[in-house]
């Protein structure tokens, strides 16, 4: 496929002799849902972290739109445009809804601007930020600390946030878990008309019948080593996949 | 008799704010203590001390104070910090505290160890209110104070640089994946910080028309104990703790003695942690968020 935006080939990454990730290989299409499914302590987050530049792979290379990112730093992957979220979510407690779609976009002002009222310092970001709310339903929520928002809000400000910077991808870490079916359905709907925008997305999940409603391709890790690949459909009947992830209790 | 402690007391309390908020700005964002903040806070009243006495008007010493101590701040977060920034915590620490030690060498050894004193005539205008009389520096020393926490108020709450100072503070890592330049936000803290300890110094210098090399040990260490007091990471905390330690110092030593002042503010900062870890303020902790 010449179309991947991101195309990992041959990853691995070891702790402690331990193969958390071995001979990684997959390819994520431009403007695809994408799912990674596998049970507890699969490899799936580590996975992400070496994609994000946090863990540096230890053989493999990384490549976004055909360049080799493996050994870039974070910041430099994040700028290039990945943008994620967590598995445990990380907001800033005490900071609004608000501003977090503001720091979300920090190059967004020449340094003796950033010394001036939001509102005078970059209209643009703004003007973003007041989009993304939108786009999210949070525009209500505007002034409300994240800390006090319920849970289920939390994860759509987070996705908010990472997508504020309009990151070319975007890497989701179960972003379902812990939901009811309401809220996981909502998020659903979400993640499929932000790829309606051109979003890609490629998204760790538990939850099967979440990701086999949602991906158009999927990649399951066991063990981390990759075990299957396919289509939802071909996947669900899958033997091996069958054996290794839906016959145990997780 | 009381109300002129009071106002006393609260003069001092608002050099402490200022000095609380320095080391507050870089513990909230770094989690460490920069112990040479006491030590800057000396130098720059020891720079505007000098200016003075040249024949500069206030802002100009004000101004040169704050300069001197920002650009030590600056070395200080060169030498001392980044290069042990991935360290554990304790030693950057003790990197900062061999910058106090030699800052306050440095002092000793170029105005000398005895108190330097300000001729009289400086600021030495009592204004009457009623029953209390209120010294011309003690008016400066108190709108300054009221002016510099509105600015840092409005630096920290209301710009977009202020914003990412927030983010870094809260969770380092994350505000680094959205793109935060978390490294030049850390020398901006240090710049903030050692440029309110500059002025702090310069106020309370004039004020009371001496110094000492001796004054970070003196003054300088008890904001510490204030920023404890209102709650470490709780940077606005110190708008209630400065006053009230200020407050109680100068009653302390007006009805108590001066023997027993130390003992009363640092016994204070023990009780508060071991009653009230979180600070007087309380509520929510800014680093006890859906994290985990």
């Amino acid at each position: 496929m010449s179309n991947a935006l991101l195309q990992l080939t041959g990853v691995t990454k070891t702790f402690g002799g331990i193969h958390a990730l071995s001979g990684m290989v997959c390819e994520v299409p431009e403007g695809k849902i994408v799912g990674v499914i596998g049970p507890n302590g699969a490899g799936k987050t580590t996975l992400f972290n070496t994609i994000t530049g946090a863990y540096r792979a230890d053989a493999g290379e990384v490549k976004l739109k055909g360049v080799d990112v493996t050994q870039w730093p974070s910041y430099r992957i994040v700028r290039e445009g990945i943008a994620r979220t967590f598995q445990n979510i990380r907001l800033f407690g005490s900071m609004t809804v608000w501003e977090h779609l503001l720091v979300a976009q920090p190059h967004s002002e020449s340094a003796w601007r950033r010394l001036l009222p939001i509102s005078w310092a970059n209209p643009a970001a703004q003007a973003r930020a007041e989009e993304v709310m939108e786009f999210f339903g949070l525009t209500e929520l505007r002034d409300r600390p994240a800390k006090s928002l319920p849970y289920g809000i939390q994860r759509k400000v987070e996705m908010a946030r990472a997508v504020t910077a309009r990151p070319k991808l975007l890497l989701l870490d179960e972003p379902v878990a812990g939901m009811n079916h309401d809220e996981a359905e909502e998020i659903r709907a979400l993640m499929i008309r932000l790829r309606d925008t051109g979003l890609t997305i490629l998204l760790i999940e538990h939850d099967m019948n979440f990701v086999m409603r949602l991906c158009d391709y999927l990649y399951v890790l066991d063990f981390g080593v990759l075990i299957a690949e396919g289509r939802p459909e071909d996947v669900r009947t899958n033997p091996v996949v069958l054996d290794a992830y839906l016959g145990k209790d997780d | 008799m009381l109300i002129q402690q009071l106002v006393n007391g609260l003069t001092l309390g608002a050099v402490y704010t200022l000095l609380a908020l320095s080391f507050s700005l870089v513990m909230g964002i770094l989690g460490i203590l920069n112990l040479a903040i006491a030590e800057l806070f000396m130098i720059g009243g020891y720079l505007g001390f000098t200016l003075i006495t040249a024949g500069f008007p206030l802002p100009v010493a004000v101004l040169g104070g704050m300069l001197g101590a920002a650009a030590i701040a600056i070395a200080i977060e060169k030498i001392g910090y980044q290069p042990l920034r991935d360290a554990p915590l304790v030693t950057p620490m003790l990197s900062t505290l061999g910058f106090s030690i030699i800052l306050q060498n440095v002092a000793t050894n170029i105005w000398g160890s005895d108190p330097a004193q300000l001729p009289d005539e400086y600021f030495g205008k009592q204004y009457a209110l009623g029953p209390i009389n209120i010294g011309e520096m003690q008016l400066i020393v108190l709108v300054a104070t009221v002016v510099l926490v509105a600015v840092v108020a409005y630096i920290v709450q209301k710009t977009p640089m202020g914003r990412a100072l927030r983010a870094v503070a809260e969770n380092r890592e994350v505000a680094r994946i959205l793109g935060v330049s978390a490294d030049r936000l850390t020398m901006l803290a240090f710049i903030l910080s050692g440029s309110l300890a500059g002025v702090a110094g310069v106020l309370i210098a004039l004020h009371y028309g001496t110094i000492t090399p001796y004054l970070g040990v003196e003054i300088g260490l008890k904001a510490i104990a204030v920023m404890v007091i209102g709650g470490t990471r709780q940077i606005w905390g110190a708008l209630v703790a400065g006053p009230l330690i200020g407050i109680a110092e100068v009653l302390t030593v007006a009805y108590g003695g001066s023997q027993v002042r130390d003992f009363v503010v640092y016994g204070f900062m023990i009780l508060i942690l071991l009653l009230r870890p979180q600070g007087l303020l309380g509520g929510a902790r800014s680093d006890q968020g859906q994290r985990v």
